[in-house]
């Protein structure tokens, strides 16, 4: 259901905390960020933060560990490689969902202002529960479907024009960017798959080696697991990694289509 | 424990092009349903004869009602060029960032241009009135 009104639980408090540059800031910028502290009891709020760019690294992440690190520990947040592999400091920055590590604060007009992942459940500050998420991802089966045992003396090897079809969609780090810039996800994300998710089964049902492929169609020919998708295109405008969810999905679209012809 | 709480999404959502043009296809579509009825009814007037036709025209013909038939129209046009892209999207054209944004902004200057043309046939010159 279309429901763009927050649940009374969820609705941010506008009276969050203030932590002012130190003296002798030479660029100040403000960093509004959502706070939600589960032991509190209380609602989300907005915390602000003037942080002192010259003294700080180019990307949100650098002034988040910033902050973390020199004004308020409390501040909590998943990050790990710092350089758009691993997908976990995935969050909305101003308005879209991206890593913040790869998203320079120089890109961005005005205050920055950061929430947690759109229409997620919130475990504390911008660490959101990506439970139903990883689930979805493994009910398209992520793995080679094979009946023909693999040759004794060798791999079992693509051609390069086969590999190249699974080349892009291959990397796909799962950051959830683009299923929660979905607004068909936010409305439907207990029935229809979501984007990421798709774009894992568009990778299996391509591989020249897979030979599922009419059973991993069949598993998504459904009104909500695949045809949700609207084609509203903001899950490739998202993605930190560059791929194109939309496209494979309309690929997935055309080959049930295709094939009871 | 207490219950997680639900991170905002539509209401910090940045609108950009791809939900606006979505939305109002939306929209568009809605409307151009409902027109649908005005439109039915005002067949079933004209099969009612003259008198009933001259009744629905003049409720047609007044100011209200022509700025209706105005965003109706505007709502047909709309929708009309943007079906274009859906179609060309389910053949698998036109999906790379760069064309989707392109044709976003080809499918806006057509409906403007379309509705200009339309309304000035129609209103203009005097086409809506009997």
């Amino acid at each position: 259901m279309s429901t763009f009104r927050l649940p009374p639980n969820s609705r941010v408090r506008r009276d969050g905390k203030m932590f002012r540059a130190p003296e002798g800031a030479k660029q100040p910028r403000t960093f509004r960020i959502y706070r939600f502290d589960p032991d509190s009891g209380e609602n989300p709020r907005l915390d602000s933060y003037e942080v002192d760019m010259a003294a700080c690294g180019p990307m949100v992440l650098d002034a988040l560990i910033k902050i973390k690190n020199e004004v308020d520990s409390t501040l909590t947040f998943r990050r790990s490689c710092r350089e758009g592999i691993c997908g976990s400091c995935a969050m909305n920055i101003d308005g879209l969902n991206t890593l913040a590590c790869t998203k320079a604060c120089g890109d961005i007009k005005g205050d920055v202002t950061i929430y947690p992942l759109p229409h997620m459940p919130v475990v504390k500050d911008l660490v959101p529960d990506l439970t139903q998420f990883y689930a979805q991802y493994a009910a398209v089966k992520p793995w080679l479907q094979s009946r023909t045992p693999a040759p004794p003396d060798r791999e079992r090897l693509q051609s390069k024009a086969e590999q190249e079809k699974i080349d892009r969609p291959s990397a796909c780090i799962l950051c959830a960017c683009c299923s929660t810039a979905c607004p068909s996800y936010w409305w439907n994300s207990d029935r229809y798959l979501g984007p990421a998710a798709l774009l894992a089964a568009y990778r299996w049902i391509i591989d020249s080696r897979d030979e599922a492929t009419g059973e991993r169609l069949d598993e998504l020919e459904d009104p909500f697991k695949l045809y949700r998708c609207h084609t509203i295109m903001n899950c490739t405008e998202a993605c930190p990694k560059d791929l194109n969810p939309a496209k494979a999905i309309a690929e997935i679209k055309k080959l049930i289509v295709e094939r009871q012809h | 424990m207490r219950q997680r709480p639900l991170s905002p999404h539509a209401t910090v959502y940045r609108f950009q092009y791809t939900m606006i043009g979505s939305f109002a296809h939306r929209v568009s579509g809605l409307a151009l349903s409902a027109g649908l009825l005005v439109f039915v009814a005002w067949l079933a007037a004209a099969a009612g004869g003259w008198g009933s036709y001259a009744a629905a025209v003049a409720l047609l013909s007044g100011p209200f009602a022509k700025g209706v038939l105005a965003l109706w129209l505007l709502a047909f046009c709309y929708h009309f060029f943007n079906g274009i892209r859906h179609l060309a999207w389910d053949l698998v054209f036109g999906l790379e960032k760069r064309e989707a944004r392109r044709s976003y902004r080809m499918a806006i200057i057509a409906t403007l241009a379309l509705f200009a043309a339309l309304a000035w046939l129609l209103f203009a010159r005097g086409g809506a009135t009997p």
